[in-house]
């Protein structure tokens, strides 16, 4: 994920309540939040109407619409349901059914323990609890900074590796208590430098 | 291009089979060397691609690109021994490659003609390298029938799969064929369902081609929810043109004209790969209106999965392609009567359809020749858990458990013994090592209390407990269960409490008696298949580990040492060097001591995290139970794995 340098901001601007995920790249915040809102209602409003002609699409609007936001907040349900005529109700109990889709924003390193059958019978659960007890936070909650956001993913298919752990994007094997360690204090290192950086 | 005939289809076939003919070992004087990169999630994930692009790097600027080619493959199964690179000709079969090794193989095997030895598979039994993936133990029982073109073919190029005899049958069907007589030879074949309940594929088909509402729709169920098995995954991965040939002969035959996958957004190499598969048959004209000039046509589209396991029960993935909560509903009437949009519509799982093209190119005679009496072909299974070669195999229908296990998948790892194989995920059981030589088929393996399921295989041994491993489906089946009918909702929810009081040691005989009359009424009066199967990891655990609920119960240990309320850690002071490691390591400040006294772990604050264990240099550790503390045996420790003499000691 783009943006390390913005670290502090990022969590100012998270406060403000929305997503500061997309707060990454051209140079950050000098963009005016509104302007930068507008221009994601615009992305969205190309995914509606992209979709919004084929029926039973709702559920692809809705994970783009994830993508974008990061998260969906009752605003872009609110949004997406004027949008395609569909009831707030429905949208929402659509939203509410599938695991895949957040009504809360995540942090900024998303943790996906695979607790799959595989990864379970090879310790996932020892990891899970080191993690828990390490980040201080439950599964599925953030930790207050926002760096981090503890999850727990059924089977990726690589159950070759397990136990294993995906951070945002990058899927790590075979993964033991100690290099969690290592992970965490290798991005809490970061996200200090670049706070430093900044004062 | 547009194909239009079966000789236009046999030209893009002779175009692209010389390539494919050098990869199945025919030294056919090409004058080329392939170069085949594993491109499935497992070798992903370990950097595959970025071994792929070094590759191709390393031979344009080595000047080699008019001569060697670098392609993407399916899943090879060996996915213990990812990322796989395969060299053709010679079918030399590089495990474990690492994008550091890239130049090595390049240098010395495509420049200079001599194979890496090092990073040749190595047969451990007989101490020697091992050149050739047919000589590799793994590969010698299996019999690929759905994954023959895993590994042989890029799943990007459409081509390929022509050249492996691909959309001939569709071209054959639909240029030649009368519906009836193609579901006469589905019926014949004797394929059934490989979604779980094993129903007569020819069945369905005949059911659904029998409705005369119009319009009607085809189904894919790609939603694989069982969470460990990877085998649907794999072929749309490997192979995704094998089922959307199908889909469109199902099309033909039932009368429908638009075909739905349903398919996991958690896979998105899979999606990408039938992205491109949809692209490039529509492109052909494989896919599209008027297929072969006749009046027959058909388009398939995606639909995304959003994180539900019960989003496979067919009729709540119904709901979920239209847009809605997935919830199941009562069935009759059956979705092919009544199903997308009230209109009948044939489900069927990946693997079912890849092998619709082969039933009809092989013929029902040669199919319905494979496997037991009752089950016909073949079954992929996705070995995984406490196995020494992880991954995805195929075996004709029939073989027994122990040769899949050890013969294929070589056994339990570090010499541990093996206690149970789980099969059907949260709607199977766990079968128990006096099965071991049960042939495989959907009877036998219903017999002994667990379910075919759609092919998830999960070995455990010792020091896996049973109890547990009972308690972490039913929390997954609990998590999972939508709410919809009381009994799985209330009843799950109960079920699984009994099972954590057990587990945590308060657990009481009668609790036993409670779990397993529970077991039976969610069985019976659960809506859907998840509850009505959500019980039987409970059920199947209780029949054949009943002693091990007992000793959870009765005695409060946990035999295998996994349920930390049933354990403790005691430090031996005999052997601690007094050197503070344990305690600095320690999250919860339950460990005390100081220079030259042994130090000691405050039961009241351990969380039993094991932390200390690992890091103590000297195994002075001890992981025993509550009751009665473990002995010293020779060794000093007490691993808790409970090897039969602690256990009897205890
Ligand atoms: C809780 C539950 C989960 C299921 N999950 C899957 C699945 O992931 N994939 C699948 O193909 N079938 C699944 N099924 C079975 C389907 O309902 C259906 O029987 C199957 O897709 C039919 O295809 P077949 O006849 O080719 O087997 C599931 C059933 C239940 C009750
Ligand atoms: S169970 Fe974890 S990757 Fe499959």
């Amino acid at each position: 994920m783009a943006g390390d340098t913005n670290f502090t901001n990022d969590i100012e601007e998270s406060h403000k309540g929305h997503s500061y995920q997309t707060a990454d790249a051209q140079g950050g915040f000098d963009v005016i939040k509104s302007d930068e809102l507008t221009g994601k209602y615009m992305n969205l409003d190309l995914v509606i109407n992209r979709y919004a002609n084929e029926r039973g699409q709702l559920i692809r609007i809705l994970q783009k619409a994830q993508d974008i936001f990061g998260y969906l907040p009752e605003e872009v349900q609110a949004y997406i349901a004027e949008r395609t005529g569909t009831p707030v109700s429905e949208v929402h109990g659509v939203v509410t059914f599938y695991s895949l889709f957040s009504t809360e924003p995540k942090g900024k390193n998303v943790f996906n323990l695979c607790m799959g059958t595989a990864c379970y019978v090879n310790g996932a659960q020892e990891l899970m609890d080191a993690l828990k007890r390490r980040l201080n936070i439950d599964e599925g909650e953030t930790t207050p900074d926002k760096l981090f956001t503890l999850k727990s993913a059924r089977c990726i298919g690589a159950c070759g590796l397990a136990p294993v752990l995906v951070i945002n994007e990058d899927v790590h094997g075979k993964t033991s208590s100690s290099d969690i360690e290592k992970i965490i204090q290798s991005i809490r290192k970061k996200g200090e430098k670049s706070a430093n950086k900044k004062h | 291009m547009q194909i239009k005939s079966i000789e236009e289809l046999k030209s893009l076939k002779e175009k692209h089979l010389p390539l494919i003919k050098q990869r199945l070992g025919h030294r056919n004087g090409l004058g080329l060397t392939q170069v085949l990169v594993c491109s499935g999630t497992a070798c992903t994930s370990s950097e595959s691609e970025d071994i792929r692009i070094r590759l191709e790097e390393e031979i344009q600027n080595m000047g080699l690109a008019d001569n060697v080619r670098v392609l993407k493959t399916g899943c090879f199964g060996f996915c213990e021994y990812g990322p796989i690179v395969m060299v053709h000709p010679g079918e030399i079969f590089y495990c474990r490659v690492q994008p550091k090794d890239v130049k090595e193989i390049v240098e010395t095997h495509i420049t200079g003609g001599e194979i890496v030895e090092r990073l040749l598979y190595m047969d451990k039994h007989e101490g020697k390298r091992v050149y050739s993936i047919k000589d590799i133990n793994f590969f010698k029982s299996q019999k690929r029938i759905v994954l023959r073109n895993c590994g042989v073919i890029n799943p990007e190029d459409i081509g390929e799969y022509v050249a492996r005899d691909g959309y001939f049958a569709l071209a054959d069907v639909v240029i030649n064929k009368r519906k009836e007589d193609v579901i006469e030879h589905i019926s014949k074949s004797g394929l059934r369902g490989r979604g779980g309940a094993g129903f007569l594929t020819g069945k369905k088909w005949e059911i659904t081609a029998t409705q005369d509402v119009t319009p009607k729709y085809v189904v894919c169920n790609a939603d694989e929810g069982d969470p460990g098995a990877f085998m649907d995954r794999s072929i749309l991965e490997g192979d995704p043109h094998s089922v959307l040939e199908a889909m469109a002969i199902a099309g033909y035959c039932i009368g429908a004209k638009q075909g739905y996958i349903y398919v996991r957004a958690e896979y998105p190499i899979a999606v990408k790969r039938l992205e491109i598969a949809i692209l490039q048959a529509s492109e052909m004209g494989l896919l599209g209106n008027n297929l072969f000039n006749s009046s027959f046509s058909f388009m398939i589209e995606l639909r995304f999965g959003a994180g539900a396991f019960v989003c496979g029960e067919e009729t709540s993935l119904l709901h979920s392609i239209m847009g809605q909560r997935g919830e199941p509903r009562p069935r009759p009437p059956f979705p092919a009567q009544e199903g997308l949009w009230g209109k009948p519509t044939l489900i069927n799982n990946v693997e079912t359809f890849a092998n619709v093209p082969v039933v009809l190119r092989e013929g029902w005679e040669w199919y319905s020749g494979q496997g037991t009496s009752t089950s016909k072909g073949s079954k992929v299974f996705s070995l995984a858990g406490r196995i020494k070669n992880t991954g995805l195999i195929e075996v004709p229908m029939g073989t027994s458990l122990r040769t899949v296990i050890f013969d294929i998948g070589g056994g339990i790892p570090g010499n541990k013994k093996f206690k149970a194989v789980q099969t059907g995920g949260p709607s199977g059981g766990c079968i128990p090592e006096e099965f071991l030589d049960l042939p495989i088929d959907y009877e036998s393996l219903k017999e002994t209390g667990s379910m075919m399921g759609s092919g998830g295989m999960i070995v455990m041994d010792e020091e896996n407990c049973m109890v547990d491993i009972a308690r972490f489906y039913l929390e997954f089946s609990q998590d999972e269960s939508c709410g919809r009918c009381t009994p799985c909702r209330i009843g799950t929810k109960r079920i699984l409490e009994i099972l954590k009081r057990i587990t945590e040691g308060h657990g009481e005989m009668e609790d036993l008696e409670l779990l397993e009359e529970l077991s039976y009424d969610v069985r019976d009066a659960s809506l859907c298949g998840l509850g009505q199967t959500a019980p039987n990891p409970v059920l199947s655990t209780m029949r054949y580990f009943r002693d091990e609920y007992i000793a959870h119960v009765r005695d409060k240990r946990c035999p295998a040492g996994v349920c930390k309320g049933l354990l403790h850690y005691t430090i031996d002071e005999a052997k601690c060097a007094a050197c503070g490691l344990c305690a600095k390591v320690c999250a919860v400040q339950a460990i005390t001591g100081g220079r030259g006294q042994p130090y000691r772990i405050d039961p009241e604050k351990c969380v039993k995290c094991a932390a200390c264990a690992a890091k103590c240099p000297r195994e002075a550790i001890l992981k025993g139970y509550q009751k009665g503390r473990g002995k010293n045996n020779n060794t000093g420790i007490l691993t808790g794995s409970g090897s039969t003499e602690d256990r009897a000691a205890l």
